[in-house]
């Protein structure tokens, strides 16, 4: 009824429809029909290549342990932000989004300035055996710095609206602090932890800019499957290109519905402790 | 068994200040250090040859090529996202959902896909590549295909954040607009965007932020022809990989500065103008 009203439905959605499936559908059904191209047969041989495997196992594997580290800190810095008051708290709370706003070609070159074996930390480092910098260790730190805003985004609300109550109900019954906080308030923040889990995941599969200068490019070692994309383009082997590209793509749907599924029920299990 | 047991105030306070300290020390390390490496590896020989890198024709070109495809992009999205946003706001039809999760989608893609998918449209040996040719077109390794990348990747901003702020302030403003008698677009300009200017200000913002400084999607569609197809992120890569570090840095420089400016901005905007921006949904950015 109300409907009739307000104007422009027909233009805006029809600009909006054509737009988008000009902009994003028309090029991915491009990469799904060039990946068919190759076959069941090709796709599976493609995959079964130890380079690749190598690739997607790095890119997958480094992931998840940076999606894990990030959990560890983001939930330390998250918690210091939300319940410490401090000099400073202003300017470290903006410092959290620099990952998204800073280029990932900046935060690449600076990471490996730092960490590269003659660098500022890196030098330090080699001295105890550690090396970061054109290794699997330096893939992984590129992942953590793109993804970490993510955690910490997710749970901030969340912890600003915990019920204190709860808290001072259980240090009241003889819980230590210790006790407080895993018994009682980390359970509470379980789905919001997975959801940034899920997040930070969903950067650091796909990341390029800031991994391929820290990484090294070593085949086999510390190669990203996305950089392979971009090797296989330059031999202009387009169709194992979009087969790559393909399986990258399923794995980020499969991803994105994760995550609406977590953020739903995150959002549930908020209101039920409001 | 219900002893009350209370701690010491002192213990609790040692704990508090461990925690703060092992916070900020995480994200001084973490994070502010490889801004401030950005800087003093810029100038490690100096102010003059800081400048004589920033002065560089090549490094000129892509300053200019990077606000070209920023200054396409940016609007083109926009109006997308203002038309979108008032779609989905204000009007139930099937399948919203479905359309909001394509919205979203350029954030979860690979930005190497974004680019990617552009070279099988119109590249040498893509569905458009024979047509192109014959018609001598240019797309990819030249500027179309840039800004075609860097409008896929950037999308979503817009949209996201007029969605849930038309979304929560309802449409009872424009109803009455209409009501007493404002055509359409007057009813746009007259209430619709002043109710979303700051929203839409934000939107930009950060859309502008990327556009600027996207790397991976461009990279695949640029070429890298030196003075010609190197935006600023592009040119900080070959720099580098031409050993040329004071060069790297010093671009990189202004694609710091231009984050601290979003940044600092972005925070000004939430402060000022944090009601009329509407709660935002996390890990949007």
């Amino acid at each position: 009824m109300r409907r009739r009203i307000l104007p422009g439905f027909g233009l805006s959605l029809g600009y909006a429809l054509t737009y988008l499936g000009l902009i994003v559908l028309l090029p991915l059904v491009a990469l799904a029909w060039k990946a068919s191209g190759i076959g069941v047969g090709g796709m599976l041989h493609l995959l079964s290549s130890p380079r690749t495997l190598a690739a997607l196992k790095l890119s997958f594997g480094g992931a998840i342990l940076a999606a894990i580290i990030n959990v560890c800190f983001g939930l330390l810095v998250a918690w210091v932000l939300v319940r410490y008051r401090f000099p400073g708290r202003r300017l470290f709370d903006a410092l959290v989004d620099l990952p998204f706003a800073l280029p990932t070609a900046v935060a690449g070159i600076a990471l490996t300035a730092l960490y590269a074996p003659n660098g500022w930390l890196g030098h330090w480092l080699k001295h105890y055996g550690i090396q970061i910098a054109y290794a699997p260790p330096g893939v992984i730190l590129a992942m953590v710095f793109v993804g970490f805003p993510f955690v910490v985004r997710t749970l901030q609300p969340v912890l600003e609206s915990l019920d204190r109550d709860v808290e001072e109900a259980a240090e009241s019954l003889g819980a230590s602090h210790a006790q407080t906080f895993f018994r009682v308030i980390l359970p509470m923040l379980v789905p919001t932890l997975l959801t940034g889990f899920a997040l930070a995941l969903a950067r650091a599969v796909g990341e390029y800019g800031s991994v391929i200068f820290i990484a090294g490019n070593i085949p086999m070692r510390s190669e990203i499957a996305p950089l392979l994309i971009v090797e296989k383009l330059e031999e202009f082997d387009y169709a194992g290109a979009a087969a790559l590209g393909t399986v990258m793509l399923i794995a980020s749907f499969a991803l994105l519905i994760l995550i609406a599924v977590l953020q739903r029920w995150s959002g549930r299990w908020a209101e039920q402790l409001q | 068994m219900n002893r009350p047991r209370r701690r010491p105030h002192w213990s609790r306070r040692i704990g508090h200040v461990l925690l703060v300290l092992a916070a900020t020390a995480f994200l001084t390390i973490f994070l502010a250090l490889p801004l401030a490496v950005v800087f003093v590896e810029a100038f490690r020989q100096g102010l003059r040859a800081y400048l004589s890198a920033i002065g560089q024709h090549e490094a000129l070109m892509a300053i200019r090529l990077t606000l070209l495809v920023a200054a396409i992009s940016v609007p083109l999205n926009v109006v997308f996202g203002v038309a979108a946003a008032w779609a989905m706001a204000r009007f139930e039809f099937r399948g919203k959902a479905l359309l909001g999760a394509f919205i979203d989608l350029p954030f979860s893609v690979s930005p190497v896909i974004s680019g990617l998918v552009y070279v099988l449209l119109f590249g040498a040996q893509g569905w458009f590549g024979r047509w192109l040719e014959l018609h001598d077109v240019k797309i990819i390794f030249a500027i179309p295909g840039l800004v075609l990348a860097t409008i896929f990747i950037t999308l979503p901003f817009v949209a996201r954040e007029l969605i849930p702020l038309m979304q929560s302030q309802g449409s009872d403003e424009e109803e009455a607009a209409r009501v007493l008698g404002a055509g359409g677009w007057q009813m746009f300009f007259r209430v619709t965007l002043p109710n979303i200017r700051w929203a839409l200000l934000y939107g930009v913002l950060l859309c502008n932020a990327r556009a600027m400084g996207e790397f991976g999607a461009v990279s695949v569609v640029s070429g890298h022809i030196r003075g010609l197809t190197t935006t600023m992120p592009l040119e900080v890569e070959m720099l580098y990989n031409e050993y040329n570090y004071v060069g790297a840095f010093a671009v990189a420089t202004l694609l710091a500065l231009l984050a601290l400016a979003t940044l600092s901005i972005k925070a000004l905007l939430e402060w000022r103008y944090g009601d009329e921006i509407a709660a935002h949904a996390p890990g949007g950015h």
